[in-house]
């Protein structure tokens, strides 16, 4: 059913069409065999739809061919029954008549009396028309039995015959003539009633039997393969997504939103994948229906077929108007429905502001606005995508009737038969069903495109330059200095926001970083983990300049643990071994212990092999502890800690810190820190704001200072 | 379903009938159709019929087409109006339903499905209406006349169409047993698609740090292998269903024509002529009834969707509001004044109590303080005052007046709430600060100013491109966290309450920023009552009360001083927080 733009919103217009489409081909390559299998199955499928409607059209010929009596026949029977009355042969037999006694005498008379009138006409054909008026009991006498193709017409059936054909206006046949034709005599009737060629109606209905089924049958394995290739596309376009969310620079998750980039893994690939199994397939096949309906048309009987376009095309003028009428309104409540829904999640999710500012009528009147706005639109938009489907069965219709009309006037003038109009009335149907089923399938590949383009763009994105293991370090004799030599950085190359950053960490030193929130304390997460590029300046590990080393290897060197506690959808157990697979239970339990979560472990059903997800059951801080155990496991010679431990109760807290601290024994640690404890006693504080270190120190240099430091550390306990 | 259409006005009945009467003059006319086909089927089939005649029957058959389409097309406007018209009062009831709800029920409910319910499946009883109904009409109707009109024409006919549309809906309901249990593993299965892109990106830096790309590739890999299967599954087994039904229509023309040629060899000569055009005539009734089959397992497919959406917003407009409006609307002789009287809260359905006989009284003038870990009950307890809940036990009293005998809007007008997460509108950032309705004038423009300046928004306001007419974008998207915090208590100000609610509305600002608006504030609002939720103790050391709370119990109530002294709890938390020196230095 065509309903364009319709519910799903599914009219998005791409910028580029073509360029995608070529795109979108392009990746298609590996699967090209099956496509073009499959493509071809879909035309193949077509042309036996097509080439069916002509074996209907012959089969039709040879039934209507068995409707008609043989009038031929008829002919030749009724010359053979005139021969009966040829002069000499009568002249032989009235005299025997006149003597037979059977024959009473009024008959005689009554014989007499045409037999004169006949001799008076001229015309004799006039004439022998008299000659049903001559009594039956004479008449049969007067008549020998014939012979038509050996069958042997008694007397009595020639003259049931002469006295029924007397009786039927010869200018016209109409269905009297045939119920009259229906009380011939039977050896008359067997003669010219119509026979239909039935071995031919079976053969070609064998034929059109196995027509029909191949095309069924090739449908089927079209559609089936076209799925296949489809999903797979599907498939290999997510796996390409996420793959590439590995290889794009963070400077791009940055800038980009979570939802932007995991809509295009779901419902852009998910739109493509639908929507190509279902256009491509369905264009092929149609634009095939198509042509070879014209096509056929024209072979067929040319006069029919320009009826028959033509009458459709006034039809497909009017649709396409109303079509580009109303995408207008299809946007306007696409539009208006994201309103509608963003207004309603804005106060629904507001609901206690709303109340408690009495906001409720400022509210029912903005919703009752949009809402009537909604009700307009949905309303044009739903009538006018209503009926578009009416429209094409009544142009279906028109053409049907004009191909009646003026298939009736070219078969009556002998020009085509009858099942040459059989053949139209379905060839009309395979010309108008696929020319809406294309402009549907163009949609369809319109938002293909759309949902490509967006696709595209994300695997189009610029990835990090590759890298190869310069192994310069080795992880396990890495002692855990660090310097910075003039670090400047930017996450705009025109907007430097660290100027000329200079400092030194020697092994287990403990770094804290400070500074009000916004401050970009993860700027400095950024550059240690090379997660950025440093614009200029060198960052030293153990002697050796992190440009020579891979990101790899650098990550290798450090334990993060962020705040947000970001555990994936599996067991307690391989949440805390992540990717070190190979961590023996021991290991992990030691981990845990160090943490102080063993015995939270413990209680859960299932131990270390209980899901996370059950948000129930594990709370924040105990996440933290988890994330915290995992850095254990991994053991590196840094640590970058966030001390942050927000939506944790108290007693908890006092665990979490107890565990951070553990982490940071031994190990040279950044520490974003929120608890006075780390400020103090820590080796370095660097401070931050507005993305810039803008003092760095001690704890009692810092506060001598009596800057942004000693400024911020006392607004924490004064009124 | 049913219920819901109970909310069908009479005009709408009066609609529906006048469609439902189009639509059986619509069937008549579509089955007119075929009988004038045949009619000019049999005029050519016949020598010497008049060309006149064939033209006038043609005539006929567009004139019953163009009447069928003008049918349609009336029905479809009635049928748009009607479900348009249907789902805006529908979506009005939602909406003025929810807007009546206490927080409990928005809790109970959830916003998210909320929303869901006001938006998407209000479409979907649209459809149901705008569609559905016109089809669910007209199928029947259809099938019965349809099969009326060829059933006396010919036994073996008619039984082939009865096997066409046997074999059809068979197909369809296998198909369905088959994949509609799968559609719910699809669904399933996207989730966690989401799910594994979600974690990939929300932990891009851990995934990186830990060097775990391909531990994290396995995982996608191993739901898209899934999810693809799923699909091509589903998709393959529906690959059936349109070659199917093309074969069924052509096998069954085939068949007809088959049988056709039989019987007419067999009858009379006069018969023949007049089975020939019913052949015809029925290849399109039977095509008629097969497709009206089709439509019936359409909607039997629509329908379970529809009644879901149905039984959800069925929910929510049956669902009883726990809060109802008091009577007591006049002025109270005192002001700001709060008291608590042995109150106990626990959530309806809950067995446990969130609060437990809490008692307290702040006066005018003053600020009282709550604080303790997440879960001990701080938010609920302030939630109580506003009526965003009721006391379970107790009284909670404002200005001497129990609160559920206020008036809501006059309780209400009585407030300034900022809530935790600060609440921003679409509009202007003059439009958010002077929001809602205080019974009194709408604030003036230096007041709203004012009101920013003393939440300490004034300096990033005015940088902004139009300043206090600058738009805020939905959810306030285009400003930080702390910026849609000061513009939160900027709306609370402007509104002139005689008792401020802060649900730990100050976490979100910086130490500086807090200490100075909370200076400022004191200031300018010297006689209102403020209560303030606080995790940290910086921000209410100097309140004039501090209650602590642990699950749900008062377990102190004092100044901060008299708490280090005689509140374990409390002293915990403070020195969770600072260290004993900067607690004694301060």
């Amino acid at each position: 059913m065509p309903r364009p733009g319709s519910m799903n919103g599914n009219s998005e217009k791409s910028k580029d069409f073509k360029g995608s489409m070529v795109k979108i081909f392009n990746s298609l390559n590996r699967w090209k065999y099956i496509l073009i299998i499959a493509l071809l199955l879909a035309c193949l499928s077509s042309v036996f739809s097509i080439v069916a409607p002509n074996k209907l059209s012959d089969l039709t010929d040879v039934i209507t061919k068995g409707i008609r009596p043989d009038t031929k026949k008829l002919g030749t029977i009724g010359k053979k029954i005139s021969s009966n009355f040829k002069e000499d042969k009568l002249k032989s037999k009235i005299p025997t008549i006149m003597m037979d006694k059977s024959i009473s005498y009024e008959d005689l008379n009554k014989f007499n009396e045409i037999m004169t009138k006949m001799s008076t006409i001229k015309d004799k054909k006039k004439a022998s028309k008299l000659i049903v008026d001559i009594p039956d009991s004479i008449l049969i006498k007067l008549m020998d039995d014939i012979y038509v193709d050996n069958i042997k017409i008694s007397s009595k059936d020639q003259v049931k015959f002469l006295k029924l054909m007397s009786s039927i206006d010869k200018s016209k046949v109409n269905n009297k003539t045939l119920k009259k034709f229906d009380k011939l005599p039977k050896s008359i009737y067997n003669l010219v009633k119509p026979k239909i060629d039935m071995s031919k109606v079976k053969s070609i209905s064998l034929l059109l039997a196995i027509l029909y089924i191949l095309s069924s049958v090739f449908a089927y394995v079209q559609a089936y393969l076209m799925a296949t290739v489809s999903n797979n596309f599907a498939k290999r376009l997510r796996t390409d997504i996420s793959n590439k969310i590995n290889k794009l620079p963070l400077k791009y998750f940055d800038k980009h939103e979570t939802g932007d980039i995991l809509s295009r893994v779901t419902n852009d690939v998910d739109s493509i994948g639908m929507n190509m199994n279902q256009s491509l397939g369905t264009l092929i096949s149609n634009v095939t229906l198509f042509l070879g309906a014209v096509i056929m048309m024209f072979v067929t009987d040319w006069h029919l077929a320009l009826t028959a376009i033509l009458s459709s095309i006034i039809g497909f003028m009017f649709m396409g108007l109303l079509l580009s009428k109303s995408q207008k309104y299809f946007n306007r409540r696409q539009k208006e429905l994201g309103d509608l829904n963003g207004y309603i999640e804005e106060v629904y999710s507001g609901h206690n502001v709303v109340k408690a500012y009495n906001g409720d009528k400022l509210a029912k009147e903005e919703f009752r606005k949009i809402n009537n706005e909604l009700y307009r639109s949905s309303k044009t938009s739903q009538f006018l995508s209503g009926i578009m489907q009416p429209i094409m069965m009544f142009v279906g219709n028109f053409g049907y009737v004009a191909v009646c009309v003026v298939g009736a006037l070219l078969t009556m003038n002998n020009i085509i038969t009858f099942g040459v109009i059989v053949a139209f009335m379905i060839y009309i149907r395979l010309f108008t069903n696929p020319l809406s089923q294309i402009a549907q399938a163009m949609t369809g590949l319109q938002s293909t495109a759309a949902a490509a383009e967006r696709v595209f763009e994300f695997l189009d994105e610029e990835e990090m330059t590759r890298e190869k293991k310069s192994k310069l370090l080795d992880k396990s004799k890495v002692k855990g200095s660090i310097e910075f030599k003039n670090v400047k950085f930017g996450y705009n190359p025109d907007r430097v926001i660290i100027k000329d950053f200079n400092a030194k960490a020697k092994p287990g030193q403990k770094v804290a970083i400070v500074g009000p929130t916004g401050a970009g304390k993860t700027t400095m997460v950024n550059l240690l983990m090379k997660f950025y590029e440093i614009n200029s300046g060198d960052i030293i590990i153990d002697g050796v300049n992190t440009k020579d080393l891979s990101r790899e290897e650098i990550h290798d060197l450090f334990i993060m643990v962020l705040q947000d506690t970001w555990l994936f959808d599996g067991t307690v157990g391989e949440n805390i071994r992540y990717n070190k697979k190979n961590a023996s239970d021991e290991e992990v339990w030691k981990a845990c212990k160090t943490v102080g979560i063993d015995h939270f472990i413990k209680t859960l059903p299932g131990g270390l092999n209980s899901k996370v997800t059950d948000n129930d059951t594990i709370s924040q801080g105990q996440k933290q502890l988890l994330t915290i155990a995992r850095g254990m496991i991994k053991d590196a010679p840094f640590l970058i800690l966030d001390e942050a431990t927000s939506n944790v109760d108290t007693r908890t807290e006092e665990l979490v810190q107890k565990a951070m601290d553990k982490l940071t024994e031994g190990r040279t640690s950044f520490i974003i820190a929120h608890r006075l404890s780390t400020i103090k006693n820590a080796d370095l504080i660097l401070v931050m704001n507005e993305g810039n270190i803008i003092e760095q120190g001690t704890h009692d240099e810092l506060i001598k200072q009596n800057g942004f430091y000693a400024d911020l550390y006392n607004s924490q306990f004064e009124l | 379903m049913l219920k819901l259409f109970k909310n069908f006005s009479k005009k709408d009945i009066l609609i529906v009938i006048i469609s439902i009467s189009l639509i059986v003059l619509q069937v008549y006319l579509d089955l007119k159709l075929p009988e004038y086909m045949s009619a000019i089927t049999r005029l050519v089939q016949t020598d010497g019929s008049k060309m006149i005649d064939i033209i006038i029957k043609g005539l006929y058959m567009v004139g019953c087409a163009f009447g069928s389409l003008g049918t349609t097309i009336i029905v479809g406007y009635l049928a748009s109006y009607l479900s348009a018209d249907f789902s805006r009062s529908l979506r009005k009831k939602i909406f003025d339903k929810v807007q009546s709800f206490s927080t409990s029920e928005i809790k109970k409910f959830r916003t998210s499905s909320l929303i869901t319910r006001t938006t998407n499946d209000v479409t979907q009883i649209e459809m149901l209406i705008s569609m559905g109904l016109q089809m669910l009409i007209r199928a029947p109707i259809m099938a019965v006349w349809a099969i009326l009109k060829i059933v006396n024409k010919s036994m073996e006919w008619s039984m082939l169409t009865g096997v066409g549309v046997v074999i059809l809906l068979s197909t369809i309901s296998i198909l369905m047993i088959i994949v509609i249990p799968r559609f719910k593993i699809v669904q399933k299965l996207v989730d966690s698609m989401n799910n594994v892109t979600r974690e990939n990106l929300t932990g891009i830096r851990v995934i990186r740090a830990f060097n775990a790309e391909k531990f994290q590739k396995n995982r996608f890999e191993n739901v898209n292998n899934d999810l693809t299967k799923t699909q091509t599954f589903i998709q393959r087994s529906f690959a059936v269903i349109f070659p199917m039904i093309n074969f069924v229509m052509h096998g069954l023309t085939l068949g007809i024509y088959f049988i056709g040629a039989f019987l007419i060899s067999e009858a009379l000569m006069y018969d023949k002529i007049m089975l020939f055009s019913n052949m015809v005539v029925f290849t399109s009734y039977g095509i008629q009834v097969i497709m009206s089959f089709l439509m019936l397992a359409v909607i039997f497919m629509i329908a379970p969707r529809s009644q879901v959406s149905a039984n959800r917003i069925n929910e929510v407009l049956e669902s009883d509001i726990s809060i109802l409006d008091g009577k007591y609307s006049d002025e109270t002789d005192e002001k700001g004044i709060v008291e608590f009287k042995n109150v106990s809260f626990k959530y309806p359905d809950a067995d446990e109590y969130l609060l437990k006989d809490i008692s307290f009284k702040v006066n005018k003038g003053e600020t009282i303080a709550f604080i303790g870990s997440t879960g001990s009950g701080k938010s609920s307890l302030i939630n109580l005052v506003p009526r965003f809940y009721d006391a379970t036990r107790g009284e909670v009293l404002v200005d001497g007046v129990n609160v559920k005998d206020y008036k809501l809007n006059t309780l209400h007008n009585k407030i300034g709430y900022v809530p935790q997460k600060a609440v921003m509108f679409t509009g202007s950032i003059i439009d958010n600060v002077s929001y809602g309705d205080n019974g009194k004038d709408k604030p003036s423009e230096k007041k709203i100013k004012e009101s920013i300046k003393v939440a300490q928004g004034k300096d990033f306001v005015e940088s902004m491109d139009k300043k206090y007419s600058s738009h805020i974008s939905r959810g306030g998207t285009n400003i930080s966290g702390g910026q849609k915090q000061r513009l939160a208590i900027a709306r609370a100000i402007a509104r002139d309450p005689e008792i401020y609610i802060f649900d730990d509305s100050f976490s979100a600002l910086d130490y500086k920023t807090d200490k100075v608006l909370r200076d400022e504030l004191k200031k300018y609002t010297k006689d209102a009552t403020s209560m303030i939720v606080a995790q940290r103790i910086g921000t209410i050391m100097h309140a004039d009360k501090i209650v602590v709370l642990e699950k749900g119990e008062c377990v102190g109530i004092g100044t901060h001083k008299e708490l280090l002294k005689s509140c374990e709890v409390y002293k915990e938390i403070a020195l969770s927080q600072l260290t004993k020196e900067e607690l004694e230095n301060a």
